[in-house]
Parts: structure tokens; sequence; C-alpha cells
């Protein structure tokens, strides 16, 4: 009994994949090109480790207190030691916890931030490239409206005015991330709409939606996915931003921006304060671009660089 | 090609009215009170009164909104609470700094980027190709902030090697203003000292900026090039003997090129727009310093101001790039 069932699973597996063969090499191929790409794999365990840190920060960090707000006056802008590895921040605290633990608020908020945008952007972007007239007539050029706002200042007026808090700046963010991800999905439906399976689609009868989410958009998601990858570090980068400029999130809740913006006064006697956060800032944004370009090079299409 | 410039005239009018409805409602349906921040906590309430009643910010909205349009259309771009300045003379001021950081930036930008395009590409998945993709990935993932702080306390503070922060210095005399661009103004008047003392100062603003420049070109221009290596015209001018410098130079710069300087048109309209966290650390007094300090105090006017002004620039340089590009590849058409 056991073993026929065994036998049976093991049967099942084997054709499994010999019905799947192509797409098994397909992604064998995949990781083979990734893995000659030094760069990304560099970024892609970078991320991991990242990862990890931020999921599991809270059970190891060495001052958990320092984090929401302890002071100690008495040990004040220490240097970097073995007790206190990046030093302590003006009211004692320890930088190395708090630049930790940034790390997890940051990815919460750059996952939310995607989130929301992605799911604004591709909507509205599948709703004008497939309608198309004047529906994408209003989206593109609301879409273009968005685009014409310079950098960050559109998520730095909406959060000035809301005021301070990790909240408002996901809002803010949120709000002005989605015009790119709209402008991909659009392009890409132009051209989609009018390919043959769209047609076929139709004649057996499937309502627009059901092309729409189930025929096109699945195409779609290798390029979403390269530019999320590629957008979760600059998504991060711009809440830093918005805390370095004092509107972003609230201390003492701990922020990369922000403690580089404490720390600015304390330059160069005590210079590990606004050093080790923007250093580990750095890396972060550097990991998620590095595995992005090499996943751009892998699964874009669009992509100019192939092998 | 008349009928092209014409037709994209004609949709910026929808754009620039929508930027201004979005910024308007962002800047005055907020909880925050401009006048309040601009008046000081001390402000007796006749004094809030007052000032709400110069500015017009007791009418309805709508009201405000359209006054505000009407000013605007007579050339008028108001006044800031803050200050007390006219916004349009400011900007004007504000975005010469901006134009001048842009040109030097976007020189230095494709300075290092193209060489650094061109090693990887003609050095593909070699130790060269990796060294220059880790530049280029590595330029735009630094903190533009932060790198700045550095080299202002590394460079100006402890080497005393540049400037500290500003435009210029206030000791020596400004050369005649003939284009408000301080480098091309000494350069006209024939003052090198003063051409001099600029160049300190733009240069780790304009480094800071070029960071995006690099990242950005080098990508482009690695990417094309890798295309047309491969294309069939390399391999007939290879088998005729052709010299592989001049292949690169003739043969495959020029045609890759094409994409770059839509790149590069988009950089610079991208730059024009101001940097905001550049200008603010370094005190530059560009326009993104401006449009900073602006949208903090919710001044309303400097806010609409510089988002229109901005949006302007961007929509003009998005044009004219995709005129030149147009002209440069007539395989693309106008229509």
């Amino acid at each position: 009994m056991t073993t026929s069932s065994s036998l049976s699973l093991r049967d099942r597996a084997v054709r499994w994949s010999e019905e799947h063969a192509s797409q098994i090499h397909e992604v064998r191929r995949g990781i083979y090109r990734f893995s000659r790409n030094r760069l990304s794999v560099i970024g892609l365990s970078m991320v991991i480790v990242l990862l990890f840190i931020a999921l599991t920060a809270p059970l190891w960090v060495p001052y958990p207190d320092d984090v929401t707000g302890d002071v100690h006056m008495d040990a004040r802008l220490k240097p970097p030691d073995a007790e206190h590895l990046f030093g302590t921040d003006d009211a004692g605290r320890d930088v190395f916890s708090r630049t930790i633990m940034a790390t997890r608020i940051s990815f919460q908020v750059g996952v939310i931030i995607l989130i929301v945008a992605i799911s604004i952007g591709v909507t509205l972007g599948a709703i004008a490239g497939y309608f198309g007239g004047w529906v994408n007539q209003i989206i593109m050029r609301l879409t273009d409206v968005m685009l014409t706002f310079p950098g960050i200042f559109l998520a730095l007026a909406i959060s000035a005015a809301l005021g301070r808090g990790v909240l408002n700046a996901t809002l803010a963010l949120s709000v002005t991330w989605w015009p790119g991800y709209c402008r991909l999905v659009e392009a890409q439906m132009l051209k989609m709409r009018e390919e043959d399976f769209v047609a076929g689609a139709h004649a057996i009868g499937a309502s627009n939606w059901r092309i729409i989410f189930r025929h096109i958009l699945p195409n779609l998601l290798t390029a979403i996915i390269v530019k999320a990858s590629m957008d979760f570090g600059f998504a991060v980068l711009n809440l830093a931003a918005l805390g370095f400029i004092g509107v972003g999130v609230l201390p003492p809740e701990p922020d990369w921006g922000s403690m580089i913006s404490a720390g600015r006064r304390f330059i160069p006697a005590s210079w590990w304060y606004s050093t080790f956060p923007g250093l580990f800032m750095f890396i972060t944004v550097l990991a998620f671009n590095l595995l992005g370009d090499g996943l751009r090079d892998l699964l874009d299409p669009n992509a100019t660089v192939r092998s | 090609m008349l009928r092209f410039i014409g037709r994209r005239l004609l949709l910026i009018i929808p754009v620039l009215i929508g930027l201004s409805l979005i910024t308007f409602t962002v800047s005055r349906i907020v909880p925050g009170d401009p006048v309040k921040l601009a008046a000081g906590s001390q402000a007796r309430p006749e004094q809030i009164l007052k000032l709400q009643e110069e500015f017009g910010l007791d009418r309805p909205l709508p009201e405000q909104y359209l006054r505000y349009m009407g000013g605007l259309l007579q050339g008028n771009w108001g006044y800031s609470i803050s200050t007390k300045r006219a916004v349009g003379p400011d900007l004007i001021t504000y975005f010469t700094a901006t134009l001048e950081l842009t040109l030097v930036s976007t020189f230095l930008g494709l300075l290092i980027g193209i060489p650094l395009a061109i090693t990887s590409a003609r050095w593909r998945d070699r130790w060269p190709d990796h060294f220059s993709r880790f530049i280029s990935i590595g330029a735009i993932s630094v903190p533009v902030f932060w790198i700045a702080i550095i080299l202002q306390i590394v460079l100006a503070q402890n080497l005393r090697l540049l400037p500290v922060s500003g435009r210029f210095d206030p000791r020596t005399t400004y050369p005649t203003v003939y284009t408000g661009i301080l480098l091309l103004d000494s350069i006209i008047a024939g003052n090198w000292q003063a051409f001099g003392i600029g160049l300190r100062y733009i240069l780790i603003p304009a480094f800071c900026q070029s960071l995006l420049v690099i990242a950005l070109i080098t990508r482009q221009l690695r990417g094309d090039l890798l295309d047309i290596v491969r294309k069939d015209f390399v391999l007939v001018a290879r088998a005729n003997g052709i010299p592989e410098r001049m292949i690169w130079t003739r043969y495959l710069m020029k045609n890759a090129l094409i994409a770059t300087i839509s790149m590069l048109g988009f950089l610079i309209g991208f730059q024009l727009g101001g940097a905001p966290l550049i200008e603010y650390v370094l005190d530059w007094p560009g326009i993104g310093q401006y449009a900073l300090k602006a949208a903090l105090q919710l001044d309303f006017q400097p806010i609409m101001g510089s988002t229109l002004f901005i949006g302007c620039i961007v929509v003009a340089i998005n044009l004219i790039t995709d005129l030149i590009y147009r002209l440069v590849d007539p395989r693309i058409g106008f229509s």
C-alpha cells in the first residue's frame, strides 16, 4: 500500500517533469545566466541578508530600548567600540541598533508603497491601454501631470501638508509612485490587445475584464516585477529623504534620513552618527539595484542586453 | 513637423491646468495654516486676519484658485507670504542657478559616463565591464544628501580644498550679470578670478548631481552599443578590414548616440526641475531649494509658482527632445 502510493507519487513527479521539460529547461537556463552575472549574484545575496536582518532584527539588536527612545545622557556621542559598533548618538542611544531597526521600518514602508503604487498604476494603465479612446486620454494626461512633478517634490509637499509620521510619508510616496507603472502597463497593453490570442479570447466570449486580468496582465508580470525590484531601493531612499528634510518618520522612531540629518550637527567630531546610517542605506539601495539590474537583463524582453 | 509641434503644444495646456489644480489642492486644502507659520507663534489674531486678507486667503477656495490663475495669465506670479518678495523675479534668479548646476553636472556626467560605457561594452562580461557597471549602479544608489554631506566634510572642512557651501564668495565682487549663469558671465567679462571661484563653489554640488547622469548614460549607452555591435553592417565593416578603433568611433558611437540623446534630454529636463536635496544640503540657491522652502512653509503662491514654472520647463524639454530625436533619426515620423 505504502510502496504503491510512494511509487505513484514518484511516477507523477516523473511525468510532471517530463511534461514541463521545456519550462524546467528555461528556468535552469535562467538561473545559469543569472549566476554568470557576478554583480547580480552579489546583489541577490545582499538582499537575502538584508531581508533576514529586517525580519529578525527585534530578536537580536543589542539595545532594543534605544530604538523606542531611551535616553542615556551619560553615554552621549561615544565613538564606535565593541559595546557600540556604530557609536552612540546625541541622546546616548546605540546607533547600530537604531540603524538596524530602521531597516525593518524602511522595508515595511517600501513594500506598502510598492503594493499601493502597483495596484493603482497597473489597474489604471490596463484600463487606459485596453480601452483606448477618451478613457486613455484622461488617464494618460493625468499620468503626464503626475510625472511632470519634479523628483520627490509632490511627496514632499503632501507630507509637509499632512504632518510628520510614518503613515503620512507612506501615503505621500504611494500616491506619487504609481505613474511609472501606469505608463509601463499602458504601453504594453496597447501592443498586446492587437495580438491574436486576445482576438481568440474575444471570439469564445470572454469578458473584457477576464481578458485584461487573465489573458494579458500575466504576460506583463515579468516587466512589473523587474521594475518593482529596482524601485524598492528608491522607495526606501525617498522615505529617508523625507526624513532627512524633516517631514518623514517621526522621532524617536529610527529612520536613516533623520539620523543623517540629526548627526550632521556633530560632524566632524562625531562622524559616526551620520556616516553609518548613510552607509547602511547605500548598501541597501545598492543591493536592490544590483539585483534589479540582473533581473532586467534576464527577464525583460525589451532589454537590449541578452546572451 | 509644424503640425506635430502645434498638437504637442495644445496637449501641454491640460497638463498645466491639471498640475495647477493638484498643486492648489495639496497646498490649500491642508490642516496647516500658512499664515500662522509666516506670522510666527507670537502673532496677534488681528495681525493674522490682516495677512489673510492681504493675500486673499479668507476667500472661498475656488475664487482663490481663479484669482491666482487670472493673475498668472497677466504675468503676475504672486508674492511670498514669508519673505514678502515677488515670486516671478525670484523664480528667474533661482532658476539660473539650477541651470548652471545642470549644465556643469551634465558635462561632468558625460565626461565620466561615456568612457565608462565604452569600456563596459568593449570588454563585455570581463572585469572592466563589471567595474563600470558597479560604478554606474553604485552612482544611482548613493543617497545624494548623504554623499553631499560626506564630500562637504572631507573636501571642504577637513582638507579645505573647496568651499563648504553656497554659490559664490560674498567677499568677492560678482561679475557683471549678462546671463545670470555665473561661470558664463565671468567668461564674457574676462574675469578669470571670478570664474575660478565660481568653479570651486560648483564642483561638489555638480558632482553629486552628476552621479545620476553617469548612472543613466552609462547604462543606456552600454546597452545600445552591445545591441549595435551584433548588427550586420558592423560585421561587414569588420570583414572589410576596417580598424577596430574606427569601427567604434565611426560605426558604433554614431548610431548608439541617438538613444543617448533622448536619455540626455530626459536627464536635463529632470535636473532643471531642481535638486531639492543637494541644493538644501550645500545651500545652492536653485529652484529646488526655493520650492522645498515654499513647501515646508506651506507658502501658497511660491509653491504654485515654482511647480508651474518647473512643469513648463519639463514639458518644454520633453518636446524639444522629441523633436531632436525625430530630426536625428528620420525613421521615426512626426505623426
